[in-house]
């Protein structure tokens, strides 16, 4: 009698009318040995059936049942047969089978590409991205299947390379081979490490597929070193703009009075101190606006540095006018100064300073080159900040006392340009310009009393080699010592990288002693 | 007719310098051994091992400091980087009293500790003959010499003074200091050398060998004064002091800058590998940091303080910074750093003489308040 009725039942179950799933499998879910699970798991994912998914979820969820020989599905007070997904009596006693996390992990993914199947496009795609880690042999039919289906161009393209992952391990060459020529097209890090093993004969017995994939491994690395190189150029960008604004400011003060700031770097210290004040304000006071901080911190950071500036001119610099070498001694006490000070008010720790949300994230360009948001957001600034500046220096009254006084301070004092004053508001300008840097620094490196050191030999670097008090020269030789400095550490290390550079920079400077753009003029000092 | 090299020796200081110069001497090789070694330790007369290790390494300061205002003082070139030659000089002698620990350390191998650490099998070439006091020495005077001619002869030739050569010169400072940071480049990397065992056999921290340490220390720093002294009173001097007033002037009159600064550049990077050298057996310690741009910074400000462009005042500009420094971080750590920087900032705005300058201004006054 019962076996008739299972009899009836997988005739039933066959019935495409029924749209039943095989019950053997959905038995087997309920299996006491875990190998057995997984089969069924596997059975049942290749039948790209909307039941199947029914079920596995329901095995993910906890709510599948075993009562007796049948399977069910118990949610909340209605009990549901596994297999053909009808209502039945709520059963006396059901054992919950033991899913361990292993079939668990089973489950997760079995899910996941039977998403595959999918009516809606983004479900499908999403599925799609997901699957390309985690590939495994067993699921080449079923990405067979779901590439035929599927008709959207994208996702076709990403079930490709998967159907063509699992079918590295396919028995039959031909298809090896073909998987092989599919990926040969990608350029992501993982393909070239799926298809590793097979450029070597214990991996390949084949020699044509063998090849293949040697030369596909050769055909990706090449795509990846220039991915690669690309974006360590990206991060010299970033480095330059940031030196760029570090740089700007020294230029400026150099230009026009004569002397180096050795407090420089403290500057940009001060204006990222400020970006952390303006974040403990806003986490304070506005925790709703709290992706306002970084604009808001701006304009802070650039007054902040700029009154430290003043001080700064007013009191000692302004002393030792002449002096140059004196004052080199001066700033660099001030510079121990402030750093003291700022370790006194805000510890000697790092102090956090996050992202906002807007500048988390990047675009992702190849599957290793990913250019973060917040050193794009840094790159416009500092070209936002040069324009700004080229608008002040040659567009304004302030602007052409400034470089009046840049080309024979004498000279411009005697048509009445207000020397002492122009040097103090010169040197406010490049205080506050390096407050701005500080603020796009706070976004990517740790903010701490001594970030202004590390920075400061570098700024100084890109004034020698641009020359004095010109912002061409800052401009190129910033971007250029930030780009170069970047490639050369993806290739030599960050150490052979700076003392290179430093071999370059004592090299151009025999040739070219007054920088890149050197003022024109007949001088003796 | 030239006189004889002694007179010109002897006419290097006056009489009274030259007294001065014998009490010191008197002080440092007499007197403080006896107190050290025939007092106890509670005694009021005691030279405690503390005080002769501070002295010793403030007269090696004191050394620097000299070799700095030569180059400063009568050159007029700032360098900020004399901490690297000093750095070369004790890491020259470092190899040496590496070598000397022998399997004592602490790996018990023939290798230094860290190169056994690195799981180096055999010494790199450049630790070749480090074994010998001979070499090492050499080594203590020609690393320095020849680093700063290469340096000097390019960047004296084409024409970078000022503020440049100072920016340059820190660079090339911190860059070597970068370099030493890496295990790889064979210094033992962050921990540089240290833990020391032997000097010449003998034992590096019996009181003896400190004391002939010490006493050796004030002979360099005596010899220097008086080489100085010498070498700024010849013709050379002159020239270079010319060369500091107005180098495009001497350039007309026909003589050629960049040998009398290279020369001094170099005497100068010299005299701080010796100083090193000295430094390291007394210290016990010497690593990267020994060349951070700070540290060449602080030099400046000794021969500031003291006074430049005087032979005295280095001297005494090293041990007013240093003994502040070694009372600052004892009693009041948070400070010392806004004491240095005021330090820089006070003396450059008030005291562009220094202490001697001051000094002299005083006299100048009570004889003038006299007269």
């Amino acid at each position: 009698m019962k076996k008739t009725l299972i009899a009836l039942l997988l005739c039933a179950a066959t019935l495409p009318a029924q749209a039943a799933l095989d019950p053997a499998p959905v038995r087997q879910l309920a299996a006491e040995d875990s190998s057995a699970k997984v089969a069924a798991i596997r059975q049942l994912t290749q039948t790209a059936d909307p039941d199947a998914v029914r079920v596995l979820k329901a095995m993910a969820e906890d709510s599948l049942f075993l009562a007796g020989d049948k399977v069910v599905i118990i949610d909340g007070e209605q009990a549901f047969d596994a297999t053909s997904g009808e209502a039945i009596k709520m059963p006396a006693n059901p054992e919950s089978p033991t899913v361990n996390n292993r079939i668990r992990g089973e489950l997760a993914s079995a899910l996941a590409a039977l998403k595959l199947f999918d009516a809606d496009v983004g479900v499908r795609l999403a599925s799609a991205q997901k699957l390309q880690s985690q590939v495994t042999p067993e699921m080449a039919p079923l990405l067979a299947r779901a590439l035929e289906k599927e008709s959207d161009a994208q996702i076709k393209a990403l079930l490709t390379l998967a159907h063509a992952q699992a079918n590295l391990a396919n028995t039959d060459p031909a298809a090896r081979l073909e998987a092989v020529k599919a990926l040969a097209e990608t350029s992501s890090p993982t393909i070239k490490s799926v298809l590793l093993p097979l450029t070597e004969k214990a991996g390949e017995p084949d020699d044509k597929v063998r090849y293949e994939a040697i030369a596909a491994v050769k055909a990706i690395d090449s795509r990846l070193a220039i991915a690669e190189n690309v974006g360590r150029a990206f991060s010299g960008l970033s480095l330059g703009s940031i030196l760029l604004l570090g740089a700007l400011g020294l230029a400026i003060t150099y230009g026009v009075m004569g002397i180096i700031n050795m407090a420089h770097g403290e500057l940009l210290m001060v204006g990222a101190y400020a970006t952390y004040g303006m974040q403990s304000l806003f986490r304070a006071f506005a925790p709703d606006y709290i992706d306002w901080y970084l604009p808001a911190a701006i304009p802070v950071a650039f007054f902040a540095a700029a009154l430290v500036g003043v001080v700064m001119e007013r009191t000692v610099i302004r002393w030792l006018y002449g002096r140059t070498l004196e004052t080199l001694l001066a700033t660099w006490g001030l510079s121990l100064v402030l750093i003291q000070s700022a370790r006194v008010l805000f510890g000697a720790q790092n102090v956090e300073v996050s992202n906002p949300s807007w500048m988390s994230g990047g675009i992702e360009v190849m599957p290793n080159l990913i250019l973060p948001w917040n050193r794009i957001i840094i790159v416009g600034f500092a070209m936002f900040v040069l324009f700004l500046v080229w608008v002040l220096m040659n567009k304004t009254r302030l602007g052409m006392f400034v470089r009046a006084v840049t080309q024979n301070r004498a000279m411009a004092g005697c048509v009445g340009v207000p020397t002492a004053r122009i040097d103090t508001m010169a040197f406010a300008l490049g205080a506050g310009i390096a407050g701005l840097g500080g603020v796009a620094l706070s976004q990517i490196s740790n903010v701490g009393p001594d970030m202004g050191q590390g920075y400061i030999v570098d700024s100084f670097m890109v004034v020698v080699v641009g020359g004095v008090g010109q912002l061409a020269g800052a401009v190129w030789a910033a971007l250029g010592l930030g780009i170069f400095s970047k490639l050369l550490e993806g290739w030599a290390g960050a150490v052979i990288a700076k003392i290179s550079i430093l071999v370059c920079i004592i090299i151009f400077i025999q040739k070219r002693p007054q920088g890149i753009f050197a003022l024109k003029g007949r001088f003796v000092e | 007719m030239r006189k004889p090299l002694t007179l010109r020796i002897l006419s290097a200081l006056d009489t009274k310098s030259w007294l001065a110069l014998g009490v010191f001497l008197a002080l440092a090789l007499l007197v403080v051994p006896v107190l050290h070694l025939n007092f106890p330790e509670d005694s009021a007369f005691h030279v405690s091992t503390y005080a002769i290790t501070l002295i010793g390494k403030i007269m090696c300061y004191a050394l620097v400091a000299v070799a700095m205002d030569l180059i400063w003082g009568y050159g007029g070139i700032l360098s900020l980087g004399h901490g690297l030659f000093f750095a070369l000089g004790g890491y020259a002698f470092g190899m040496y009293l590496m070598r000397q620990i022998g399997r004592d350390g602490s790996y018990g191998a023939d290798l230094p500790d860290f190169m056994v650490f690195l799981d180096w099998k055999e010494l790199p070439w450049f630790w070749l003959g480090s074994d010998s006091f001979g070499w090492a020495s050499f080594l203590v005077l020609a690393v320095p010499a020849v680093v700063a001619f290469v340096f000097g002869y390019f960047a004296f030739r084409s024409r970078i003074k000022g503020v440049y050569f100072s920016i340059i010169t820190q660079a090339l400072t911190y860059a070597a200091m970068l370099l030493f940071f890496r295990n790889e480049t064979g210094f033992g990397g962050n921990n540089g050398f240290t833990d020391f065992k032997r000097v010449l056999g003998y034992s590096i921290t019996s009181p003896e060998t400190r004391l002939v340490l010490f006493g050796l220390t004030a002979v360099m720093l005596a010899a220097t004064l008086v080489f100085a002294a010498w070498l700024v009173k010849s013709k050379f001097g002159r020239v270079l002091t010319a060369i500091r007033d107005a180098e495009s002037r001497v350039m007309f009159i026909g003589y050629n800058p960049l040998w009398y600064k290279l020369t001094i550049w170099v005497i100068s990077a010299v005299l701080c590998g010796i100083a090193g050298a000295l430094y390291v057996p007394q210290v016990g310690i010497i690593n990267p940091s020994e060349m951070s741009p700070g540290n060449s910074i602080e030099i400046a400000i000794w021969v500031a303080v003291g006074g430049r462009g005087t032979l005295i005042g280095p001297i005494i500009g090293a041990f007013v910074v240093n003994l502040a420094k070694s009372w600052f971080t004892v009693s009041f750590p948070e400070y010392w750093l806004f004491f240095l920087g005021l330090l820089f900032i006070v003396v450059t705005l008030m005291l562009p003489q220094g202490l001697v300058g001051l000094w002299k201004k005083l006299m100048a006054k009570k004889e003038g308040a006299a007269a």
